[in-house]
Formats: structure tokens, sequence, C-alpha cells
């Protein structure tokens, strides 16, 4: 199998004396755009508004006196402003999108269909409880589901992504730990978590350390039981960890970590390796966030938004925030009037309103599409996606955890191998000029130069095939020294970026430049 | 299953590559006793596009329309037409399907775009410097006081009495877990701000004010003379603004000496979506930048020195810095940072000024009408789109009644304040664009007969 059949190959370095230069900067379907702030837009607008009543103003002589500086499109001009911008984005709809642990898997239209219909998408949050009671029921249905699939007692809703969702946890095993007069200080976090696990530690007032893992990539049992003591408030643990790996030991982990009088937070950021195969709840977990944007298809936007619910063990359910749905006939609302009877426990609210709601529509959409069948097809096609990753590239990839056996919805490969001076970053950019998203670089911290590819269960065969062609024939030369690497990506909308004049003197916001200081 | 493209043949040559006898071998490292041995017992299986667009559907026509009957309701989330436009760009698959753009090369929509909402909401809300977006208004809130904390080591805060208490609520909880100390109070049912009281609470341990302009109840303070009282004293002044389509008409909490201003951006292109996904707003001084939260987009050069952004002042966030990062967020809301910037793209300065002009003028005629109900006055001096009623009874039983007339009439600061006195007979009207003449008329009619 070739990568292109017309035997072209887009790798070859780029004949850039022989590349002509448009007049435009355009280079046919690639074209340049300029900042809203350099067009001439200072009058303009796209949108017509009705004839403004003559009234006398009360805005308490505040009366804004100088321009804010905003440009307006036409609608024509802004269309095609953020079209062209759109094509200068690699996205899910084009191609794999290999991101480990960020599980970028295909969006079905179906559910930003259904969010967008009027019932859901022009609601108020503070309309009377009579009148969202569909509303609701989607909060409520999501919630069964969502404990359905990991077997655990509670859950709560409004935390707006993953990092809050954890920051949620925590601060139910710090309720849960006050409550019982137990100051603990300290979260214990392994080396490959997310980074979000420390800073998040940190946010709710705990002190970090580290556990360390074993030589098969695992959490270091006796490493950890001998650290845990009456300081330890809770363990922050990845299942499956960001290696890709099952924690076989995560029942016994569980059972050290309670018997030391602390609680079990699992960050469930690679759950999609595992729903309806395995029931968090079952090994012992106190809680654990979903990001209903991995697991559940909700759309990672350019970066957001998220939606992050917590579900939680018997032990720290009475802890959770306000608001939380209940249900006695119709159902409602529990938030600040009512909770007092109700959530004696809930220590206060963590958003404005209810949270992820327009979220919750698309990932109940998506669960009621798969069912408890579909979704267990989900676990079973991502994770054989990925072993079929691992296994066709092993020989020409380092694997560091590859002998000790299968994978699960992740494969961590490493560096090694590969030429001095060629490293991920030149494979990853390489692989841009194949017309493939990168896998996620140098992360988890614990593999040297780590390369971890997550395909999800919505690539085809075909898809992974042309992946895997495109990664053996790059890591070749990355082992044969080929300094070409370097140079990519050659065919994307820029080339390498500056990264350190970025940082050095950062330019945030668009400021005219003067003529003075435009040589600068 | 329509999603799921691998077949039986697919997925037997896959395990044979893979030298696995079954899908179950690869899951051998979890333990016998946790593998769930067939799908979830008593849960439904999978469903047709067509069953579960039908299934949604009917859960969404048990909701009350905001569009679909008067409507008036605000208090940090707002009715405003938005143009077909917006909602098309953001569902640009290579927008709505992208992932936060670690890989700049291809990734430049949604770095541009980023670079164009902070130089927009950084104009708009009078500061230098803003970042790419937060959750949503009130963890903006929360992130600026402890970002202040960070900037001038003290650790007491002074929070308006005239901040929306859902934000208020959010901040209490997080200082549960911080050594952040909080002081707030009730708002009344008067004219005046508590301006005049926050200038004297402001001492040399204070880390920052809080003040939200408008306030919870619609109005309008200058808050000029509550910066100068804060800086006098070595200390911030944070303000809120959940409403920035107000921004369009009067002047910037930065151009009055704010420090850090933070907002929720949902009247601005995103919808009600009853509570989310909104868009946190967060700006501030160019010499703070380092301390502050979240994603920002930066200008840089590629190798052929063309320009191109990147996101940049990492150092400040969780995945370089861990425990010591400025903030834990990681994906922030940047779909909805698109809406936003399309929507005010589109308005531009004199869209977005007549915009609120309209809005404006809407409540004002609005104020007067049902201020001239018999028992109700309205207690503001000064609003924008946004106005407190205080009728002759409870407003939370008023709103259910107008509710069974088939109007949306406001919020009842009991529902925001339960138990608090005189706030009980307060009714927060809020007034867009999208209220027709008609509308007023109903409202008009409504609440007359139910505070009769």
């Amino acid at each position: 199998m070739t990568v292109n059949p017309s035997g072209w190959r887009p790798s070859a370095p780029a004949n850039e004396q022989g590349e002509k230069r448009t007049v435009t900067g355009n280079r046919a379907l690639m074209l340049e755009e300029p900042l809203i702030f350099e067009m001439d837009g200072a009058d303009t607008t796209g949108v017509d508004f009705a004839e403004l009543p003559q009234v006398k103003t009360r805005l308490g002589g505040l009366e804004r006196l100088r321009p804010i500086g905003l440009p307006g499109l036409s609608e024509p001009e802004a269309v095609r402003h953020y079209t062209r911008l759109s094509r200068q984005n690699y996205a899910i709809d084009l191609g794999l999108f290999p991101l480990g642990s960020c599980t970028m898997k295909h969006n079905p239209r179906l559910n930003e269909k259904v969010a967008r219909l009027p019932g859901f998408a022009d609601v108020h949050p503070l309309q009377p409880q009579e009148t969202v009671q569909g509303a609701l029921q989607v909060v409520s249905e999501l919630a069964s589901w969502l404990l359905d699939l990991t077997g655990m007692h509670s859950v709560a809703m409004s935390p707006k992504a993953g990092a809050h969702g954890e920051l949620c946890g925590l601060m139910c095993i710090r309720a849960a730990l006050e409550a019982r007069g137990d100051k603990r200080e300290v979260v214990l976090v392994p080396e490959s978590a997310h980074g979000t696990n420390p800073a998040t530690a940190a946010f709710a007032g705990y002190r970090v350390e580290n556990i360390p893992a074993n030589t098969a990539g695992r959490v270091d049992l006796a490493a950890l039981k001998s650290r845990l003591g009456p300081d330890v408030a809770a363990v922050m643990i990845t299942n499956p960890n960001t290696c890709g790996l099952f924690e076989p030991e995560m029942k016994a982990i569980s059972d050290a970590v309670h018997a030391a009088g602390a609680f079990v937070y699992c960050d469930g950021a690679n759950f999609n390796a595992i729903v309806g195969k395995v029931r968090p709840g079952d090994l012992g977990i106190d809680a654990m966030h979903i990001n209903l944007h991995k697991t559940f298809s909700t759309p990672h936007g350019g970066g957001g938004p998220g939606s992050g619910p917590v579900v939680l063990s018997q032990a720290l359910a009475p802890y959770g925030p306000l608001p939380f749905v209940a249900r006695d006939g119709s159902y409602k609302l529990v938030e600040e009037e009512n909770s007092g009877d109700e959530h004696p426990n809930a220590f206060g609210r963590m958003v404005a309103f209810h949270g992820q709601t327009g979220m919750f529509t698309r990932a109940l959409a998506y669960i009621l599409s798969h069912g408890a069948d579909g979704l267990q097809q989900v676990a079973e096609d991502s994770v054989l996606n990925a072993n079929y990753i691992l296994r066709s590239l092993e020989k020409v990839l380092d694997a560091p955890f590859g002998k000790s056996g299968p994978c699960m919805h992740e494969a961590i490969f490493s560096d090694k191998g590969f030429a001095d001076g060629i490293s991920t970053i030149d494979l990853a950019k390489a692989l841009i000029d194949e017309g493939f998203h990168p896998m996620t670089m140098y992360f988890p911290l614990v593999v040297h130069g780590a390369m971890l590819i997550e395909p999800t269960e919505t690539e085809s065969k075909a898809s992974l095939d042309q992946f895997i062609v495109a990664i053996r024939s790059i890591a070749e030369r990355a082992k044969a020294g080929d300094q070409a690497l370097k140079a990519a990506p050659v065919h994307a909308p820029r080339r390498r970026l500056d990264e350190t004049l970025a940082a050095r003197k950062p330019v945030l916001v668009y400021r005219k430049p003067e003529p003075a200081q435009a040589a600068e | 299953m329509r999603y799921l493209p691998l077949s039986d043949a697919d997925r037997s040559e896959m395990l044979r590559v893979i030298g696995a006898g079954s899908i179950d071998e690869l899951f051998r490292d979890v333990p016998d006793e946790a593998r769930l041995k067939g799908p979830i017992h008593g849960l439904p299986m999978h469903a047709s596009e067509m069953a579960v667009e039908r299934h949604m559907t009917a859960l969404s026509r048990k909701n009350l329309v905001a569009g679909d009957v008067p409507f008036f309701l605000g208090c940090g989330a707002y009715r405003h037409h938005i143009p077909a436009s917006v909602d098309h760009i953001i569902q640009r698959g290579e927008f709505l399907t992208s992932y936060t753009p670690y890989q700049p090369e291809i990734a430049q929509g949604t770095l541009q775009m980023m670079f164009e909402f902070q130089t927009q909401v950084a104009r708009l809300l009078g500061c230098e410097v803003a970042n790419a977006s937060m959750y949503d208004g009130s963890t903006a809130m929360w992130e600026a006081i402890v970002m202040g904390h960070r900037i001038t080591r003290r650790n007491k805060t002074i929070i308006s009495s005239g901040v929306h208490p859902h934000y208020v609520s959010v901040a209490k909880t997080m200082a549960k877990f911080t050594e952040d100390q909080l002081a707030t109070s009730l708002p009344r049912l008067v004219a005046e701000t508590d301006a005049e009281r926050l200038i004297a609470a402001i001492d040399g341990e204070t880390n920052a004010v809080v003040v939200q302009y408008p306030d919870i109840l619609g109005r309008i303070t200058d808050l000029t003379p509550i910066a100068e009282a804060a800086h006098a004293a070595g200390a911030l002044l944070i303000a809120v603004v959940t409403e920035p389509v107000a921004l369009g008409l009067i002047k910037s909490p930065g151009e009055m000496g704010a420090d850090i201003v933070v907002g929720e951006g949902q009247s601005i292109g995103v919808g009600l979506q009853f509570g989310g996904p909104y868009v946190g707003l967060f700006a501030c001084r160019e010499k703070h930048v380092r301390q502050m939260p979240g994603r920002l987009a930066g200008e840089t050069v590629d190798a052929e020195g063309k320009r191109g952004f990147v996101l940049t002042l990492s150092t400040r966030e969780q995945h370089i810095r861990r425990e010591k990062a400025t903030s834990n967020i990681c994906t922030s809301s940047v779909l909805c940072a698109l809406a936003f910037t399309a929507h005010l793209t589109l308005l531009g300065e004199k869209g977005l000024r007549r915009l609120a002009s309209l809005n404006h003028a809407r409540a004002c005629e609005v104020a007067e009408r049902l201020g001239a109900i018999p028992g109700v006055s309205v207690v503001n001096d000064s609003f924008f789109n946004e106005f407190t009623l205080k009728l002759p009874t409870e407003a939370r039983p008023a709103v259910h009644a107008m509710v069974e007339k088939g109007v949306l009439g406001g919020v009842s600061l009991g529902r925001l304040y339960p138990a608090a006195g005189e706030l009980e007979n307060g009714l927060v009207v809020a007034v867009t664009e999208t209220v027709t003449d008609e509308d007023i008329d109903a409202l008009e009619a409504a609440l007359k007969e139910v505070v009769q």
C-alpha cells in the first residue's frame, strides 16, 4: 500500500526556490486573511436594527464618550473572514486526530441538531421550574446513565470541564474529611498524571507529592502503601493511565487508600477505554469526573466548552455542590432556596446556574444513540484500534510498555532510536505534511520524547492503515537522521512558528502600528 | 451502529495482526471480577437517529420557549437576537471539531480568532490585555480574586452587595478551600448602590474590591471613586460585567480604573441554553499578565517570516507548571468565544452602539409603564436594559402567576436571595431588542392583575 496512489511524495523536501510566489500571497484554496482590525470596518455593520425611539436616557451620567475601537464587517465579509480562517485549522471532520488522552472522536451532527431545538437552546436558566421540566429531565436522564455506567452513588452535574470536575471531587473529599474533624494536607499524584491533577490539588489547598511508577508503567503499590498515612487526604489516579495502561491493582490501591483513611480520586479522562465494560464503582473509586467532551463526543470546539460531571461514592455523596436535580413527581432543581432541608452538607455552588446544560443535551443524544450495547462496542473498538496501532508500529518505534501486554485505548512510544538531533517534534511536524494531526507529544513525562496515540473508535481500518504507513515512513527517516524533518511542515498554512519570540515579547492584542514604531 | 466504522471482518483481521484471539484478551489487565460480561443490564440498547431525535424533541417540548412568550428575564443571562451567520460559523467543522491549538501550523484559524477575540474583549472592557476565555463569568470572578491575591499578597476581599448572588456563592464556596477572606452583604431595594460603604471598608489589608457593573438590580454606579480609594490603599478594583452589551453605551470599567475586569460573554453571540455553556471574559493590565489564568494567543512569525499566532506564556499554565500554575483551568470556552467574536464583528462598534441604544430605550419605556402600576415602583434611578421593581406583594408567587398568563415576567429576587426580607418583593425585569410592543402590553396587563 502506498500513502498516495498517484506516486506523488508529499514529504519530499519543498523546493522553495522553485515555488513561485503569488502576488496575493494566496495559494489556490489556501487564502491569507488579515485581522479584522486591518480591514476598513470602522463604520461598517452587518446587523440591521429597527428605528430608535427617542427617550431621555437613565444611564447615571456614565455615557461612553470615547470610541471603543471595534471594527465591523458586513455579513458576506464576516462569513468569508471566518470561513477562510476555518480552513487553516485541522479538525476531526478532516482526518485522524490522534491526540492521546484527548479522545478526539467523531461528533455526531444529530447532537448539534437536538441541542438547537428551541426548547433547549432558547430557555433561560432562571425560568420558573414548571416551565423547564424537559430540560430538568435531560439533566436527570443523563445523570442516571452516568451512574449506571460508573456504578457510583450520585453525580454532581455542574462542573464546567475536566479540571473543574477534579476540583469538585477534591472539594467533596476535603469537605468529608473536615466533617469528621480530620485535617489532612497532602494529595498524592503519579508523575504521569495530567498537569491539571497537581494544579487542582494545589488550587484546593493541598500539598502535592508524587507517587512513583513501576517499570511496567503502573502505580508502584508498595511505594504508595509506604507513603500513605494520616496526612494523606487523597490519591489521584488516572485509570486507564496516561501510558494507556489499565491499573490492574486498582482495587488493591483503593483498599489501601481507604484503610489509611483517605479517598481515591480517579481522573476519568480515559473513560472511553472502559465505558460499558468496567464500572469504576466496582474498583473502589470515591470520585471521578467524566469529560463529556471526550467519552460522550460533545465537540471540543478548539478548546472548549467542556463539561465535567463528577460521580461520587456513597461516602462523598452528601458533600456535592449545588444545584442538583431531584424528582418527586415532577423534576425539580435543588438550589439555595430549598437546599437547607434536603442537602444540608452541600458545600455550595461551583458555577452560576446549572452547568453545561447545552452539552448535556448532546451527550444524552450520543448515549441514547449507542445504548448499553453500543457504548460497550465503543470501548472495545477504541481498544482494538489502539492495539492495532501499537502492534503495527512497535517494529519501527520504541514501545516502552509493548512487551507487558495489550494497551487500552491509546498506545505510547518513545523517541529511542532516533538519530542524533532528531526529536519527537520533528516526527510530529512531518506527520502534519502527511495530512494528519500529530499525536500528543512529550506527555506523559515518564516516557522520553513520548508520543501518545489515541485513534478512538470512530476511525476506519483504512484510515488507520494510511496513518501507519505514514508513521513508518517518517520513523525510518528519523532513525536515518533525515535533516529535512527539521524543516517540516512545509505544506501547512504556516511553517514552524517562533514560540520563544511570542513569549519573550508578548503581543496579545492588536495595536495599530504607528509609523515611527513600525520599523522597530 | 452508525458511528462505528469497523466491520466484523475488519475486527477479525485486526485481531489477527495484533495476535489476540478475542477482544476480551485485550482487556486482560482488567481483573475478571471487575469486567462486565455483557451490556449493562436493564439499560436501553442502541437506537436509530430518528428514534433519538423523537425522544429529544419530546423532551424539548416540555419546556416553555423564551421566544414563544413575552419574555423579560435577565440576571446574568440575556436573550438577544443572534444573526444566523453566527451559528453557521461556529458549526464549521474546522472550528467545531478541532482541539486546543497545540499545533499552531495547522490551527491558525482558531489562534487568529482567539487573538481577535482577545483584542475585542480588551477594548470593550477597557483593559490592555484579555485572555482567550474562561468557563463563565462566575468562575472568572473567582479567578480574578485569587489573581489579585497573588498580586497584592493580601487575602481580604470586599464583594459589593450588587454582585450576582450566584457569583458570590461560587466565591464563598471556593474561599472555604483557600486562605481568602470575603466580606459580603445583601443588597437593599434602594436606588443607591453600596459604593460609599465599599470605599469606607477598604483598608491596608484589602486585596480587592469586587463591583458588578451594571449590578444585579440593574443599577449603574461610577467606579472611579472606588478605584481611587482602592488604589490609595494598595488594593485592586475588580469589575464584573454580566451584560457586555451595556458597554456599547456606558463607560468601560477599565476606563474608570478597574485593574481586572471579568464578565459573562453570553449575551453576545451565545444563546440562553438553560445556563451553559457560556463564555467567561477576563481582562487586566499588561503588567499583571503573567499572573493571569487561562489560555493566551500571541503574535509571532514562522520560519519564513510570515505572521502567525501561537499559544503563549504557557509557563503560567498547568500543563507546564503543574502545582505551581496560576490556575488549574485547561479546556475553557473557545467555541463560545468564537460565537462572541463573530457576533461582535458583525455588529461592529456602530451596530453595538445601536443595539445598546435600542435596549436602553426599550427598557426606559417599560420601566415607565410598569412604574405607573398602582403599588409598583421602580427601584432604580439608573439602569441599562434591566431594572428592579418593588412589588406590593412577594415577587415569587407573582412570577408563577404571570406564567399562568403566558408571560415570563422577570426574575424574583426571592429565588436568588431566599428568605431575605424586603428583597422578597423585588422583581428584576430585563428588556432587550427582542421585546415587541405586544409583549410589553402583555407584561403590563399580567403584572397589573397579579399585584392587585
